[in-house]
């Protein structure tokens, strides 16, 4: 496949911002593509200040391609000190946004960005035993189904 | 991104392509200008362009043992093998329709395959094993009344391994079946002679060769029974028309005969440095070797590296100006892992994290040196931020 990454998705690949673990996060997301095989963990730090919950900290850990790396990074710092109900809104398309551009053929990874921040949101809600929006209950669905699909394939 | 043009760039990816030799391209540029002719021409200018075709399809044929005669020049491997499948199923399909080959091949000649499925050819693809070889007992037993041709390359392009093609050939030749192999490989770097090998149709590529890109040969055996692809002009035995790619043709010749003068030394030398790079890059942990240990060509090197994904790999050695490739599905439109690794029983993660290295003639043990100091820091810098433990 022929294709250039752009400087922006480079800087990013190169020098990722937020990496790493949380210890004792709050919530953690889990996601991986069935189809290339790559992996994104997102971990959060939920801190409540006058009364709305702020994304306090926010770290990723990603085994994949260049723009799984960029975006990862990417979607971690657009997600930093957001209330979760920002961070929800947090889109794919505004994370290719902000890259600049991304070759078409990697948009999946940009998707793969926005579903673990979602997932991390998904874990914390749930560990706090609170509602869960409807929207992120049928996203949480939809992973849970390919990922049943991808530990069968990847082990 | 090379930030600096003038860092240092070390070129390991000679499978996919091979730089111009200086004096291949000196040897080409008369036919560009001054020696324009077209060989087909009955005056001086023609008869420059042909004699040289003439001269070059000597020694192309020399190198494998065969007869002037039976080389067909064309516009490189993908044509060959185009020329080989297709031409011998139409020219044989009152003989039969089947046809065998591997399941590790090139596209170039799975796609033919595919194609003559739809115009009711019956195509057996072989399994190998999970060193990437062959069974000859698999061919036989595959062979059937109704077969006509056994395409098997002679050494794979994603794991170097060197198929049995002696014995293949054997059998072809006891069942009265064709046998081409796809030799784009291999052709130039370990000895091939299709009179010691029963072969009856071989494919070769210039640019893998230090030769230019877009030129390539099929030798055919003189009695094959082949048809044209291409119709016109009757050009290279009626069996590819087209006015001939003198300069092209010329400097292929003369990348052949280099090829020639230093293929013994060569495969010695790069067999010494791949075998380094070998020991060197199993040390580190999670790091195995893919293909076979000894049948293999002598500059290829293929491994899986757990917890790595191959095309982030790929770029990070191309920011310290190395040129490698990967078999990751991440770097390919369909985001399915190379077909030649799943063949070798490669689960999805293994793909994933593989790296192909080619050494060419150019590659010198200080670049090998540099490429083995840089590698494990990438590796290890990739593997800081995978989630998962390896
Ligand atoms: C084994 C094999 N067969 C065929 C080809 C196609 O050759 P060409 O690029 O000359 O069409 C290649 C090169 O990619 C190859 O490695
Ligand atoms: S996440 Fe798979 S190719 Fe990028």
């Amino acid at each position: 496949m022929v294709f250039q990454y752009s400087k922006k998705v480079m800087k990013y690949f190169l020098r990722p911002k937020n990496v790493g673990k949380i210890k004792n996060a709050d919530g953690i997301g889990r996601v991986g593509n069935m189809l290339c095989g790559d992996i994104m963990y997102i971990f959060i730090k939920v801190r409540i200040k006058r009364k709305k919950e702020i994304i306090k900290d926010i770290k990723f850990q990603t085994l994949g391609c260049p723009a799984a790396i960029a975006t990862s990074s990417v979607i971690t710092e657009l997600a930093k000190g957001k209330t979760l109900g920002k961070a929800l809104k947090i889109t794919n398309k505004e994370v290719i946004k902000k890259l600049g551009e991304l070759p078409p053929i990697k948009y999946h990874c940009s998707l793969l960005a926005e579903e673990a921040l979602d997932e991390a949101i998904y874990d914390y809600l749930k560990k706090q035993k609170r509602k869960i929006p409807v929207l992120l209950k049928k996203k949480h669905q939809k992973i849970l189904m390919s990922e049943k699909k991808f530990k069968k394939k990847f082990g | 991104m090379l930030k600096n043009i003038k860092m240092k760039r070390i070129y390991l990816d000679h499978a996919a392509t091979t730089p111009v030799s200086k004096e291949v391209l000196e040897v080409m540029k008369p036919y560009f200008s001054e020696k324009f002719g077209n060989a087909s021409s009955l005056h001086s200018f023609g008869i420059e362009a042909r004699e040289a075709i003439k001269k070059a399809r000597k020694i192309s044929s020399k190198l494998i043992n065969a007869r002037p005669a039976e080389i067909i020049f064309t516009s490189g491997g993908t044509e060959s093998n185009n020329l080989a499948i297709k031409g011998i199923a139409f020219a044989n399909k009152n003989k039969g329709n089947h046809i065998i080959t591997s399941k590790i091949e090139h596209p170039a000649i799975l796609k033919p395959c595919e194609w003559l499925e739809k115009h009711g050819f019956k195509v057996t693809y072989l399994d190998v094993d999970n060193k990437g070889m062959v069974n000859p007992k698999d061919v036989e037993k595959a062979i059937t009344k109704d077969t006509i041709l056994v395409s098997i390359m002679t050494a794979n392009n994603e794991i170097g391994t060197i198929e049995p093609i002696t014995e293949i050939g054997k059998i072809c030749k006891k069942n009265k079946v064709y046998f081409h192999t796809d030799a784009v490989q291999a052709f130039g770097k370990i000895p091939i002679d299709i009179k010691k090998i029963n072969i009856d149709l071989l494919s070769a590529s210039s640019h893998k060769l230090y030769g230019p890109k877009g030129v390539g040969l099929l030798f055919v055996k003189q009695d094959v029974k082949i048809e044209a692809l291409s119709h016109g002009g009757g050009h290279e035995q009626g069996l590819r028309s087209g006015t001939e790619n003198a300069a092209g043709i010329v400097g292929f010749a003369t990348a052949i005969k280099l090829a020639e003068k230093i293929m013994k030394k060569e495969a010695e030398r790069q067999t010494e440095l791949r075998n380094k790079i070998i020991k060197e890059i199993l040390k580190i942990k999670g790091v195995q070797l893919n293909g076979h240990p000894s049948q293999r060509l002598p500059n290829n090197v293929n491994i899986s590296i757990k917890g790595i994904e191959g095309e982030a790999l790929l770029i990070r050695l191309n920011e310290k100006g190395i040129a490698i490739s990967t078999g990751s599905a991440c770097s390919t439109k369909s985001l399915k892992p190379s077909h030649v690794l799943t063949s070798i029983d490669l689960n999805d993660e293994q793909a994933h994290g593989s790296l192909r290295i080619t050494l060419g003639k150019d590659n010198k043990e200080e670049d090998i040196n540099y490429l083995l100091r840089e590698l494990p820091k990438i590796i290890n810098s990739l593997r800081k931020i995978n989630p998962l433990k390896w």
